[in-house]
């Protein structure tokens, strides 16, 4: 696009203010002072009514944490955190541990309904086929204020709640599984996690149990000067099934905010899990002024024969988003997936991409990453493969592509392809390119206008991975990325 | 991150101690001693390359250097050295340096055409130090590299070759690099290749060692190449220890209008990185950067190379092959740097390895960095075993399997090989490949070659 004057003048007038979850709920939240120290963690472990073994826990992380460094070899810059100048926990007074959505603060069931996400389960079941169903956990600030669908998940033996209902209900799971995945020191922000973590999902699915609806959880930043540190925790057990979405907005403000996540699955012998975001943080101004820093470990362990993780993902959001979910093949026959569509627009930071690492014999991956970067944003892919000398049949199939749209935008590639054992077969392939003129000149001599035309080869450029996601939210994704794109594409 | 700086290794301490030693005898002064000096220092302030750099994750100095050796001062002549240059491989006039020593005696200086001219490094230094330190400056893309550093502390001699500006030269010219290996020492030599304004010319350069002595090798070439001229270059490591450790760098300034096609073979190479930079400086420039990389037992090769696109229009082709048996370790780090309003440029980069062996490794790290939009990037990475199909159409054919294997393997290499276009240096890197496809365990040798 870049002969084309009109397209270059569009960039840059972009507005990413656009920002349409931009709103804020005025709700009566229950804070600790800003700042973190041990009595943070006593707080925030207090307020969930934990058992001692993880309060001794997060102690021990927040210990570690203070010894370590933040990295900084990620392509983003930022200027530096301020951990002491940010609330570690924020929940509303009203409806904390609510017994029914009655007792629920209206205004935070109004943000979801504006938010499009549906938390009464008879206006889901109206008009809905019963195989379209999704159940939701609803989390805002730092807690979850309802989970949906809990009593038909029981019936299945299926256990989804908060991860602070799972610590005290299910501590022999929580104890056996949590950082199992993700060591408590596995990096600086995980560790921080560790230590702080206040709410996010909890998913068992058991022993060949195909799970009857979707789970998803909705993640909503509403705080000033907030952190949201969520922590995920899904095990499928053997021969087991089950589809996780996840989706995330905040408010419109001019300072920064953290979201450090630590998202960790488990998949046992047969198991599948099939985890797909839709990231659609507030990604800051134009100039680069506020947005949410989001820094996330995300990783799934293929711990049994013939397991298999998903990930799908859609990232449009994020002044910074600095994120890598990636497989542990451990598991003889296991496979892992990763789909991503990386949208950056503005300022935006992207440094996301996965990991692959090939333990067992005959494992297989497949990456297909896709980044369009437009305005002065940088989006880099960095990915690893790699097979351990065990590994024996190890294959992998990597296809990254960026498309760039503007000239001030940068799209940057950093794969690493690693293999120890002769047995691996490893193909990757990847290209950075704008729009081809021919392609253009094709589609408006049919008759479609330059920014339509645009649109059409975008949404096909990204097609692939919009194939990979559920249904609801192929087409929310569909949206927001001509959302994100607003002004410099159709 | 914190800046981590471990304590100093016995080498980097001999370094230190070697360098106070010798560098008031080390030719150059001027701009040339301060150049050795801030080199030097910079170099104490990094260490040794380790693993933690990324340019240098897979080849870690630091550990691999236990000890440095001293600096050859002198170089030896053994009979072995004679016999080597009593056989001209290619046709070609031929620059000889011993030990990083230039040579004059062995070197065909008379009557050379006229357009071209060839001195020792020393005695450019000595006669003209500022302006060879001038054409020494580390690139920017390649500022933070100790090796380079090093080599830029220590390079007591070299070629200087300059080619006047529209001269043809039919014939290769061949910088011969020897090590004698006497002695268990240190070679850090430093070339520098002009190539004026139109000019075509075909180098060669070889890097040979004759003795039994593992050697410690730092050499770094440096090009210049003119607005419009046309290098095919072509580099050969071979017949080295198993434990000599070597760092070859090839530093290549592009005019305008430019074109630098370059094939690097790695065979019997011992420990070897080699690490290219080059910028295009000018705009509607090639460049290819090519190689083959045959690796057997525990030896490394590391090839690391960063294309920096700093003008508009610029072409890049990388394409490298390595086949690696026994428990030996190919690397491929190449870097794509499109700089903003480079546009239209094109570059593309391939890396494609054969494992032979289960205890054989391959780490491909392709990398693009790109600040202009208008432009067509790509790369890919391979690893695999030998295609299981071919083999069994060959052998289907009546051909057994050594024979079968050696043939597709080969064709595998040989897709870069016929990129050299002198046919006898063509001849030559066939010759090698040929050599060590028939030095596999039970493969015959292929052909009559």
């Amino acid at each position: 696009m870049a002969a084309v004057q009109e397209t270059i003048d569009q960039v840059k007038s972009i507005d990413v203010t656009e920002y349409k979850y931009g709103f804020v709920t005025e709700v009566e939240v229950d804070k600790p002072a800003k700042g973190l120290t041990e009595d943070t963690v006593r707080y925030i472990s207090a307020r969930k009514n934990e058992p001692e073994w993880m309060l001794e826990w997060r102690l021990d992380a927040f210990r570690r944490w203070k010894t370590m460094t933040e990295p900084s070899w990620s392509r983003v810059q930022y200027p530096p955190i301020n951990y002491q100048d940010i609330y570690y926990y924020a929940a509303p007074k009203k409806g904390a541990s609510p017994k029914s959505l009655d007792e629920v603060d209206p205004a935070i069931l109004e943000t979801y309904k504006k938010l499009g996400i549906p938390l009464r389960e008879q206006e889901i079941l109206a008009g809905v086929a019963p195989e379209n169903r999704v159940a939701v956990d609803a989390v805002f600030d730092s807690v979850s204020v309802v989970t949906t669908f809990k009593d038909e998940l029981a019936k299945a033996g299926v256990i989804f709640c908060s991860i602070s209902e799972a610590i005290r209900e299910h501590p022999e799971l929580v104890k056996k599984y949590l950082a199992s995945v993700v060591p408590v020191t596995d990096n600086y922000f995980a560790t921080l996690n560790s230590a702080v973590f206040t709410d996010g999902s909890f998913v068992y699915i058991p022993k060949g149990v195909r799970c009857p609806m979707e789970l998803s959880t909705y993640f909503r930043i509403n705080e000033q000067n907030t952190g949201q540190f969520e922590r995920t925790l899904i095990i499928a057990d053997e021969g087991s099934y089950v589809s996780y979405l996840e989706g995330c907005t905040a408010p419109k403000r001019d300072e920064n905010q953290l979201h450090a996540a630590v998202v960790e699955l488990i998949a046992l012998d047969d198991a599948e899990i099939k985890y797909s975001t839709v990231q659609n943080w507030f990604p800051g101004d134009a100039e680069g002024k506020g947005g949410i820093y989001n820094f996330v470990t995300k990783r799934g362990d293929c711990r049994g024969r013939n397991s298999k993780i998903s990930w799908t993902q859609v990232e449009t959001g994020s002044a910074i988003t600095w994120k890598y979910p990636s497989c542990i093949l451990r598991g003889d026959g296991s496979r892992g997936e990763f789909y991503s569509i990386a949208v950056s627009n503005g300022a935006q930071q992207v440094d996301s991409g996965t990991k692959m690492l090939h333990l067992g014999k005959n494992t297989t991956s497949k990456i297909i990453a896709k980044g369009i970067a437009a305005g002065k944003s940088d989006s880099t892919y960095r990915g690893m493969v790699s097979a351990h000398r065990k590994a024996t049949g190890a294959r992998n199939f990597t296809n990254c592509d960026s498309l760039l749209i503007g000239d001030q935008c940068g799209a940057h590639t950093i794969p690493y392809i690693e293999a120890k054992t002769a047995t691996a077969v490893f193909e990757h392939e990847a290209t950075t390119s704008k729009i081809g003129e021919d392609q253009m000149f094709y589609c408006q001599q049919r008759g479609l206008s330059e920014e339509e035309a645009v649109a059409l080869i975008v949404n096909g450029f990204v097609k692939e991975v919009l194939q990979q996601l559920p249904m609801e939210f192929a087409v929310e994704a569909q949206k927001l990325i001509t959302i994100s794109l607003e002004g410099s594409v159709g | 991150m914190a800046i981590i700086t471990p304590l100093k290794t016995a080498a980097e301490q001999q370094l230190a101690e070697q360098f106070a030693n010798i560098k008031a005898e080390l030719p150059g002064a001027g701009a040339m001693r301060k150049l050795r000096e801030d080199a030097f220092s910079g170099f104490e302030a990094k260490g040794l390359p380790h693993r933690r750099l990324e340019s240098w994750r897979y080849t870690d100095l630091r550990t691999l250097l236990r000890e440095a050796k001293p600096l050859v001062r002198r170089p030896a002549r053994s009979q072995a050295i004679a016999d080597r240059l009593a056989l001209q491989t290619i046709a070609g006039r031929r620059f000889v340096t011993i030990d990083g020593l230039f040579s004059a005696a062995d070197s065909d200086l008379n009557g050379l055409p006229a357009g071209g001219s060839v001195r020792s490094l020393a005695e450019a230094l000595t006669e003209a130090p500022d302006a060879i330190a001038a054409a020494f400056a580390a690139p920017e893309v390649a500022r933070d590299d100790s090796a380079l550093m090093l080599n830029a502390a220590f390079a007591q001699d070299g070629v200087v070759l300059d080619i006047a500006p529209g001269t043809t030269f039919e014939q290769p010219l061949v910088l011969l690099a020897l090590g004698s290996g006497q002695s268990e020492a240190a070679i850090v030599s430093r070339s520098l290749v002009r190539i004026g304004a139109g000019a075509k010319v075909t180098i060669v350069e070889l890097q040979e060692n004759v003795g039994p002595a593992p050697v410690q090798i730092n050499h770094a070439t440096c090009y210049v190449v003119g607005d419009g001229a046309e290098v095919q270059h072509v580099r050969m490591v071979t017949r080295q220890r198993a434990e000599t450790v070597q760092v070859q760098s090839l530093l290549v300034e592009l005019g305008g209008h430019a074109a630098f096609d370059s094939v690097a073979v790695a065979v019997n190479c011992g420990l070897l990185r080699q690490q290219s930079f080059l910028r295009y400086g000018g705009e509607h420039s090639r460049a290819a950067l090519r190689g083959i990389n045959l690796l057997r037992r525990r030896e490394h090769s590391d090839v690391t190379l960063v294309m920096d696109h700093a003008a508009a229009h610029g072409e890049s082709r990388e394409l490298f092959k390595s086949i690696v048996d026994g428990e030996a370790t190919g690397v491929f780090q190449g870097k794509v740097i499109v700089r903003p309003h480079s546009q239209k440029t094109d570059g593309g980069m391939k890396s494609h390895a054969l494992l032979l062996n289960d205890g054989a490794t391959m780490f491909n790290k392709p990398e693009l960095e790109i600040f202009a939009d208008d432009v067509v990037c790509g790369h890919g990475a391979t690893v695999a075993q030998i295609d299981a199909e071919q083999l069994f159409y060959l052998m289907a054919r009546g051909l057994p399997r050594p024979q079968a294997e050696a043939l597709v393997l080969a064709a595998f290499v040989g897709e870069v090989a016929d990129f050299v276009s002198d046919e006898g240096v063509h001849e030559i890197v066939g010759r090698e490949i040929d050599a060590w496809l028939a030095q596999r365990d039970g493969a015959p040798r292929l052909g009559a070659a």
